[in-house]
């Protein structure tokens, strides 16, 4: 049953395309150990919160508050749920 | 349902019913059929490869090169704080991912045809083209400047043999030489650049030769984080670096490689070293394919990227006039992969959503000392534009540990970058 819906979901799934703005996420957050970080391993609401709290100034950062604005509360929710699902 | 309700169940199930890595990549390019070419292997075409073929489709690299010499951090080769094959990058890692490449160059694109001409003699035939050429200096806009002036007064806005050719010049300048240079106006390659390069020649010049001197020559008034590298230039080098702009008669007219003088309208300067950065334009196998404008670059859908000139040709990277975005690497690899996603939607006969796109460039003012400007794009009124309220530059009254981190994040974002395009 649940395989059967999987598959009628991916053959409905209509656009190839990741959300709008996830892929430019790897264009700094790669492998893990280095100073900016991975992404790897977090959940999508770890990484919803985390652009939330960007985007209200509640989190300090360098550019992650002024990207995080760029984005809705949907997009952002968006953005994490790929980047969750291994999306790169 | 919502299209993000949608994609929460269907990320849930998969969670659930399959290892996670099975699952997305096959279905990329569910109901994708054709052909696609690639031509030039930097970090435009480079990743859109790498995502078409991930996405299971049939990709060709065009790329002659087996080694590409990246523009970021160039500078600091020049200013002798990094050696020159930390910029060195090779496809042998694209190649064993699957990646076919043709190792010679695109001569001519047929796009009526959709056909490309190889200088080894072989023609490809493609579905969707993606062109992302880089740029071509211009030897025909600044008298005196041509291809062999520049082996006297470097550009190195290529990086390479030009890039070592400067740092030479730089570690042989006599004690109280004079350094001169020129920066066009827009646009062009890398906008902030030309000023991480003035930084980081004071700081050669004030570490290393005191008695030596900078000057800078701007055929413009304003430009990217011009109040950051200022408020570093008045900190760090005062007295070591003079900038010109064009209000001042900073805009040099001509050039005399003989001599070594650069001249503006108001003054002939006398250099021991000359660094010119002419005006640029894309890469000429745009022109050939018919996408280039009357301006030199190539205009594009912000949607898609294909050429407005020429259907079933996408342009990506410097090249493209991609609105409000600069010419950079972090924003070249970002269309390459929004680019790739359009193109495999389009061969599977869907529409492409609009997309967000998003640019960070680092520059560094001195060692440990770095700053940056973000944006955030999307399609408005046909062209790639600012997302209101996001973007922006450091900001002006942070502390050094602020800019510090800056640092370590700019060097960071190099390694994550090169390691994703070439790794």
């Amino acid at each position: 049953m649940r395989a059967s819906l999987l598959l009628v979901l991916l053959a409905t799934t209509p656009a190839a395309a990741s959300p709008p703005g996830a892929s430019s996420c790897s264009g700094c957050h790669g492998a893990p150990g280095g100073a900016v970080p991975s992404l790897a391993g977090h959940s999508a609401d770890d990484i919803a919160a985390s652009l939330a709290a960007f985007r209200s100034g509640a989190r300090p950062a360098t550019v992650m508050n002024r990207i995080a604005k760029g984005f809705s509360d949907d997009e952002s929710q968006a953005i994490a749920a790929w980047i969750a699902g291994g999306g790169q | 349902m919502t299209r993000l309700g949608r994609r929460a169940v269907l990320a849930g199930l998969a969670a659930a019913a399959l290892p996670r890595p099975a699952l997305p990549r096959p279905a990329l390019a569910q109901g994708a059929r054709g052909r696609v070419v690639v031509v030039g292997g930097g970090f435009g075409g480079a990743t859109a490869a790498r995502v078409l073929h991930r996405a299971g489709l049939a990709v060709t690299l065009v790329e002659p090169a087996e080694t590409y010499w990246a523009c970021p951090f160039s500078n600091e080769v020049i200013a002798g704080l990094r050696p020159m094959s930390a910029q060195a990058f090779g496809y042998d890692a694209l190649r064993a991912s699957g990646v076919t490449l043709a190792r010679t160059s695109a001569e001519a694109i047929d796009g009526a045809a959709r056909r490309v001409r190889l200088a080894d003699g072989t023609a490809l035939d493609y579905d969707r083209l993606i062109l992302s050429p880089g740029i071509a200096l211009r030897f025909d806009a600044l008298p005196g400047y041509d291809a062999a002036a520049a082996e006297v007064m470097p550009h190195a806005w290529k990086a390479g043999a030009q890039t070592e050719l400067l740092a030479r010049q730089l570690a042989a300048l006599p004690e109280g030489g004079t350094v001169v240079l020129s920066v066009p106006g827009n646009p062009y390659r890398c906008p902030p650049g030309p000023y991480e390069r003035a930084s980081l020649i004071a700081h050669y010049l004030k570490t290393r030769k005191p008695r030596a001197k900078l000057i800078v020559l701007d055929a413009k008034d304003t430009f990217s984080k011009q109040k950051l590298f200022q408020q570093a230039w008045a900190a760090l080098y005062p007295g070591i670096l003079d900038y010109v702009p064009l209000a001042a008669g900073g805009q040099v007219t001509s050039v005399d490689a003989t001599a070594m003088t650069v001249a503006t309208d108001f003054e002939t300067y006398k250099a021991d070293l000359a660094c010119i950065i002419p005006p640029q334009r894309a890469a000429p196998i745009a022109s050939a394919a018919g996408v280039a404008d009357r301006s030199g670059w190539c205009p594009i859908d912000p949607v898609t990227f294909e050429s407005r000139l020429v259907p079933g040709i996408h342009v990506v990277g410097d090249a493209a006039i991609a609105g409000a975005m600069p010419k950079s690497a972090f924003a070249a690899n970002a269309q390459g992969k929004v680019c790739a996603e359009a193109v495999i939607d389009l061969l599977a006969g869907r529409a492409p959503e609009a997309p967000k796109l998003i640019n960070t460039c680092y520059s560094l003012v001195a060692p440990g000392y770095g700053i940056s400007v973000a944006g955030v794009y999307h399609p408005a009124n046909g062209v790639l534009a600012d997302v209101e309220g996001a973007g922006g530059t450091s900001p002006v009254d942070a502390p050094e540990t602020v800019r510090r981190q800056e640092a370590v994040y700019a060097e960071d974002w190099y390694r994550t970058i090169t390691a994703a395009v070439f790794g």
